[in-house]
């Protein structure tokens, strides 16, 4: 599913650069739910960045579904945004005067898909987060917690090859952040790749398999702890 | 996905409803200057058009230049009614006086035939008008036009003057007719009192020559104008071997279209200034564009993440900016209607109406300028990097 080699990136700072990703490989397999584990700098946000099309490396191959990223333009890397990754973020990143059922759908209209097929996959995936009743409320208007499960549901409408999760529980309480993880393990279980970037012990031990980063290299990969 | 662009860019023009009213105000004003100013114009100069057209512009004015070769009246006489030239009336005008017992009346004086009135479409209000006879003979008659009888004889005594006699630069004259109050704007450009002699009595007064070096021509029918304007112009050009400088043509369709040029670069220059403010208007909207689009990077960035492309980004923003000029033009084409119906219920005897090209003009410019001023903050918004733009706060 995701296969990175070699990948770098720097940040040109001032005169000289700051080292975000040196030499990173790795490999993500299908229906895997992987934890990517750092400390605040250790690059975790890079390589989200990477794997979800978001920027390019410097120097290094990724291939995504056996897509070769590297070599796609701008508009292209939309498109593989659009139909292979569903984004989750520690804020959520709903759109505010947009109804959750909305926020849902726009992925779904970048795609091109028509309104009745569009209304069948909001559907579904507003069941599969059991925010149905919620639909036609602006996100203000319901809990972090569910407005990150509207995230979710986004995420998945477009029925990705990828879901990444960039600190999800950041934003919530433990609670409601055990929630969150059920939901990513059901998904999980229920045939989904997901790569989820955390700092949290504690969510990592929930993933199949986690990577530690640190200072920008991968320092160790091992297993999880709810497989 | 442009019915989405559409659909996406209208709910946030909704989403901020007095902020937006207030950038449309901008283009509200301009479209209703427009429009109003220019159907004012062109209501007005319809108007004036009408009326020249009511005058007859089946008439044609020729004036000689060659003194030394002038035309004698039986060579105008001859060019009337033959082929497509209906009425000539030669004219020589000139000025006199009339005494009203102590009193002197400054007078236009135009010595002509009968045919003048039917050119001119005056009416006879008592009396009769010159007849041939009077010409054959050089009477001393006259006719006098409404005022001029008014102005000699009081308001009371017009129905009286037929009959009476005046004198005019120590000469007696027979008033034999009186003409009906001429209501034509043109009244108003001519001499107040004007009074109407024989033109041979007018020749034979006159210093000099006697030629005539004036004279008015109708067509036949109104159509024919153009033709009897080329069969007088052949007959004259005959008469002064060749020499087109021997005298001058002028059609009444002529003064028409001069008139019209001048409206409608009357029009074309309140337009201008009308759109200027327009284009005011259309700075307003890429003001509140550029801060829209400032206000929502972050979600420009979630749109991006989740697959948006800058063809996406670029025509939401576009179409937001062209939803603002659309809707801003509409309520200001509305607006004017309600102004020129106002307008119209003070002024009796002028309508004006909607100039239909005007309101599509404006719908175009209003076109254009929310084109040409979204363009920049849609490119804005459409090149901003995802990451970037998912971090702003």
């Amino acid at each position: 599913m995701i296969e990175l080699s070699g990948i770098y990136k720097y940040y040109p700072v001032g005169d000289g650069y700051v080292r975000g990703l040196h030499n990173v490989s790795l490999s993500v397999a299908d229906s895997e739910f992987v934890g990517i584990v750092g400390p605040s700098g250790s690059g975790k946000s890079t390589l989200m960045n990477i794997i979800g099309c978001l920027d390019v490396a410097d120097v290094g191959e990724y291939a995504l579904n056996n897509y070769p990223i590297e070599r796609y333009s701008e508009t292209d890397l939309a498109m593989i945004r659009n139909r292979m990754i569903g984004f989750v973020f520690q804020s959520f990143n709903l759109i505010g005067r947009m109804s959750i059922e909305e926020n849902i759908e726009l992925p779904l209209i970048y795609q091109g898909i028509g309104a009745r097929e569009r209304r069948a996959r909001v559907e579904k995936a507003l069941a599969e987060v059991g925010l149905t009743d919620r639909r036609h409320h602006t996100p203000a208007k319901v809990s972090g917690g569910q407005q990150q499960r509207a995230a979710i549901a986004r995420a998945i409408a477009t029925e990705p090859a990828l879901i990444l999760a960039d600190e999800p529980t950041g934003n919530l309480d433990s609670a409601t952040g055990r929630e969150i993880m059920d939901l990513f393990r059901r998904l999980s279980d229920g045939g989904k790749t997901i790569v989820l970037i955390t700092h949290d012990a504690g969510v990592a031990a929930r993933t199949d398999r986690t990577i530690h980063i640190l200072d920008g290299m991968v320092a160790q990969s091992g297993e999880g702890g709810a497989a | 996905m442009i019915f989405q662009s559409i659909k996406m860019a209208l709910k946030s023009v909704n989403a901020n409803k007095s902020r937006a009213f207030l950038t449309m105000l901008g283009i509200i004003i301009g479209v209703m200057a427009l429009v109003v100013l220019v159907s004012l114009v062109t209501s007005a100069t319809n108007s004036v058009s009408e009326r020249i057209q009511s005058m007859g512009t089946d008439m044609l004015t020729v004036s000689v230049l060659d003194e030394d070769n002038p035309l004698k009246l039986s060579d105008v006489d001859a060019l009337a009614e033959t082929g497509s030239v209906g009425l000539v009336a030669p004219v020589i005008q000139s000025s006199g006086s009339v005494k009203n017992g102590t009193e002197t009346i400054s007078v236009s004086v135009t010595g002509t035939n009968n045919s003048y009135f039917g050119v001119e479409g005056s009416e006879l209000l008592y009396g009769r008008l010159l007849m041939t006879p009077d010409l054959d003979n050089n009477s001393s008659v006259t006719v006098l036009s409404y005022e001029a009888a008014e102005e000699i004889f009081g308001e009371t005594g017009i129905a009286a003057a037929v009959g009476s006699t005046i004198t005019m630069d120590s000469i007696k004259y027979l008033v034999v007719g009186v003409l009906a109050e001429d209501e034509s704007m043109m009244s108003g450009m001519r001499q107040m009192y004007s009074v109407y002699i024989p033109v041979t009595v007018s020749q034979r007064l006159a210093t000099g020559t006697s030629g005539i070096s004036t004279f008015y021509v109708s067509a036949a029918d109104p159509d024919s104008i153009d033709a009897a304007e080329a069969q007088v112009k052949t007959s004259l050009l005959t008469h002064f071997q060749g020499d087109e400088d021997a005298f001058y043509l002028q059609n009444m369709d002529t003064l028409s279209e001069a008139m019209n040029d001048v409206s409608n670069t009357f029009a074309l220059l309140l337009g201008g200034i009308a759109a200027i403010s327009l284009l005011v208007g259309g700075i307003g909207i890429m003001n509140v564009m550029l801060v829209s689009v400032t206000e929502r990077t972050r979600e420009i960035g979630i749109r991006k993440a989740i697959g948006a492309k800058r063809r996406s980004i670029l025509s939401q923003f576009l179409i937001e900016a062209l939803a603002l000029c659309l809707i801003g033009c509409l309520v200001g084409i509305a607006l004017s209607g309600a102004i020129l119906a106002i307008i119209n219920t003070f002024t009796a005897d002028l309508t004006f109406t909607f100039s239909g090209s005007v309101v599509a003009i404006a719908v175009i410019f209003s076109t254009f300028i929310g084109i040409v001023f979204g363009l920049y903050p849609a490119w804005k918004a459409a090149r901003l990097h995802p990451i970037e733009a998912l971090r702003y706060e």
